[in-house]
């Protein structure tokens, strides 16, 4: 689960994170009511789920509150690579004096959580990692112990030696992980840290991800969640016990599980055609859940056809079969079906097929390619 | 041989008195796995499928001298499940069990790590040694006894790509689902390794997925340390940037882990990657790989 700026930045204040006071603002007219009539510097920022958005306009710097308010005007609404902006954060323009990187993951090869420093802030971190991997200074954190304040203090010498600094380098690290742990985050990141000119460290802007298997435990991160418009199907198929990803192509996609689900959209990719989505039904052979999974297919406009591929393991093929022939007699869309079925119980199950009509396929790559063929005639 | 399991395992179900657990330790039985006994606090003296449950690990383990389990825990108490058959002394913990949270796996693999404790898993549907032993929820009809090992993250991709290599004449020696989740037990250069070592393997087949470096550090330790012909495939070309495919760990970001790295990465090592499932029993018979 991801949360906004702002919400990361509220997190961090709790945890005594220093950060810069911010408004966030949904409207023009809630920035004109809410904002001081004054001349101070202030940034203006867009509140949205991808990378680079200052690079895309939603970050501008104003003095002044008829400033702020014409800065607002440009940034709510703007569409920032396929989000919408209907969010702004304003906060109080620091002076910059250095600017700092820092970050805590999860790591697979350690097993343990990693923070990462790197006095090579406010910049796209990935490219600094690529270019100059000595740059950044990692820290395995032993899941026994926790960070320990000389592993906190030796990552900020890293970026800062007056004591005075150093003592709050090692203070944010050292919440940050506490943040971290206490959340179960699986992404936590500071950038720009910032030294301003008044020699404080400040987080001038946060990154917060949540680990999805932990929310059950997790009652106040949960509470933040905000349904984005994009993800709506995506969310709506979760609570059917379905995971659905869309993409751009024609081929609807209907899988058990989500590495063969993968394979498909690799292997339609492979023979000339673009998949449509990721779905993955899970294990179950519910017809419901088939007929659920057909409903957030078709209401793809740009499905051509559909390909269903079912391996059966302990999931036995007729019983598959028996859910596919009920879930297609409810749905009338036109659309070409393919359906593969393989494993356990394949010929009582493409048997159950053939008697509905439809010519089931064992293998996956004819499955494919017919898909592929239906998909441009119809 | 084989690796990790065999006829002589003995195996014990934590959460056997569940749906699930119950249901495949019928499944696994008469498969022909030895189950001496289930394990649910508070039900001992209680049996399913014929088979004794007791109230704790070590309880299991005193009266049957069990080697092995398979955990059907719910997500939040697994963690546990899997500290519980370490302390317990049991060598070889298998974990069912899917949405666990990262930070109990951080903790918990790195506290059996110390009792010595192998894990497969969690969120992976279990190991399997064709004709022996059956440790897991795999199908055990599609699997065949031969002399090729298997290493895989997924589920059902697993149980395609064997039901091919069988269909082709090519038998398994032990078959291995790691499981998808960001951290997890034994890897793939642990279990290669242990391939590498066993008499009864004469090739590998690895299977990868989208996400994490453990396929790039596989093909590293593949092209230092493995001798036996080895060919790969990786599912998640098609995977859009940064989205979460079903499986916790199949996340590609910062632009590292795309399928494209890590089948480079294979060709540099001088392992085959096929292209297709239908395409790694025709490269194994071959025999034009490392």
């Amino acid at each position: 689960m991801k949360i906004y700026e702002y919400q990361a930045t509220e997190l961090f204040k709790k945890y005594g994170i220093p950060v810069t006071e911010g408004i966030l603002c949904r409207s023009v007219e809630e920035v004109e009511e809410k904002i001081p009539d004054d001349s101070k510097p202030r940034v203006i920022k867009a509140q949205v789920h991808a990378g680079g958005r200052g690079k895309a306009g939603g970050i501008k710097i104003v003095s002044g509150k008829a400033a702020a308010v014409e800065a607002a005007g440009q940034i709510l609404g703007m569409n920032i690579k396929g989000f919408v902006v209907n969010k702004i954060l304003i906060t109080e323009a620091v002076e910059i004096e250095k600017e700092y990187y820092a970050g805590m993951i999860n790591d697979r090869n350690t097993r343990s959580v990693i923070l990462m420093v790197s006095i090579e802030g406010g910049v796209d971190i990935e490219e600094v990692a690529a270019a100059t991997p000595a740059k950044i200074f990692k820290t395995v954190i032993d899941p026994a112990v926790g960070l320990m304040d000389w592993q906190a203090r030796s990552a900020a010498l890293k970026l800062v030696s007056d004591p005075k600094l150093l003592r709050q380098a090692t203070g944010i690290f050292l919440a940050l992980y506490r943040l971290f742990m206490e959340t179960d985050s699986t992404l936590a990141e500071i950038n720009p840290m910032v030294l301003t000119s008044g020699k404080k460290i400040v987080a001038v802007d946060g990154k917060m991800n949540f680990d999805d298997n932990a929310l059950y435990r997790q009652p106040g991160i949960l509470a933040m969640r905000e349904t984005m418009e994009d993800e709506a199907v995506e969310i709506a198929a979760e609570e059917k016990g379905l995971s659905y990803i869309k993409l751009s192509g024609t081929i609807g996609c209907m899988v058990n599980g989500a590495g063969l689900a993968m394979a498909t959209m690799d292997m339609i990719k492979l023979y000339g055609g673009e998949p449509a989505n990721f779905l993955d039904i899970g294990g179950s052979s519910n017809p419901q859940k088939v007929v659920d999974a057909m409903d957030i297919l078709i209401s793809d406009k740009n499905v051509k056809a559909v390909l269903i591929n079912i391996f059966g393991g302990i999931t036995r093929c007729d019983d598959v079969a028996a859910g596919l022939v009920t879930a297609l007699k409810k749905i009338q869309s036109g659309i070409p079906v393919v359906i593969r079925l393989s494993g356990t119980n394949a010929e009582e199950g493409l048997q159950i097929i053939r008697d509905h009509g439809l010519e089931p396929v064992t293998s996956m790559s004819e499955a494919a390619k017919m898909a592929i063929e239906l998909s441009k005639k119809s | 041989m084989s690796i990790l399991i065999n006829k002589k395992s003995k195996v014990i179900v934590q959460g056997i008195t569940g749906r699930d657990g119950a249901f495949h330790t019928a499944k696994m039985k008469s498969y022909g796995t030895i189950i001496a006994g289930g394990v649910s606090p508070g039900k001992a003296g209680m049996k399913v499928e014929g088979v004794p449950v007791f109230n704790t690990v070590r309880d299991a383990v005193e009266n049957t001298g069990a080697d092995t389990t398979v955990i059907f825990v719910p997500a939040p108490f697994a963690g546990d499940a899997i500290l519980e058959a370490s302390y317990a002394g049991v060598g070889l913990v298998v974990c069912i069990t899917e949405g666990i949270p990262v930070q109990d796996m951080i903790r918990v693999t790195n506290i059996i790590k110390r009792n010595g404790t192998r894990l497969i898993g969690a969120n992976c549907p279990g190991l399997i040694t064709p004709d022996e032993c059956l440790a897991g929820i795999m199908p055990g009809n599609i699997f065949k006894k031969g002399g090729t090992g298997l290493i895989s993250r997924s589920g059902t991709l697993t149980y395609e790509v064997v039901n091919l290599l069988t269909e082709s004449g090519l038998g398994q020696s032990t078959c291995i689902g790691i499981g998808g989740d960001p951290v997890s037990g034994l890897y793939f250069t642990e279990l290669l390794e242990m391939f590498e070592n066993d008499p009864e393997t004469d090739s590998i087949v690895l299977i990868g997925e989208i996400g994490g470096d453990s396929e790039e550090q596989a093909a590293q330790f593949i092209r230092t340390c493995i001798t036996k012909p080895v060919v790969a495939f990786i599912a998640g070309q098609t995977a859009p940037q940064g989205k979460r495919m079903g499986h916790a760990g199949a996340i590609i970001s910062s632009g590292s882990g795309t399928a494209i790295e890590k089948i480079r990465a294979f060709k540099e090592a001088g392992v085959p990657v096929a292209g297709e499932p239908a395409g790694i029993a025709g490269i194994l018979k071959s025999g034009n790989n490392k």
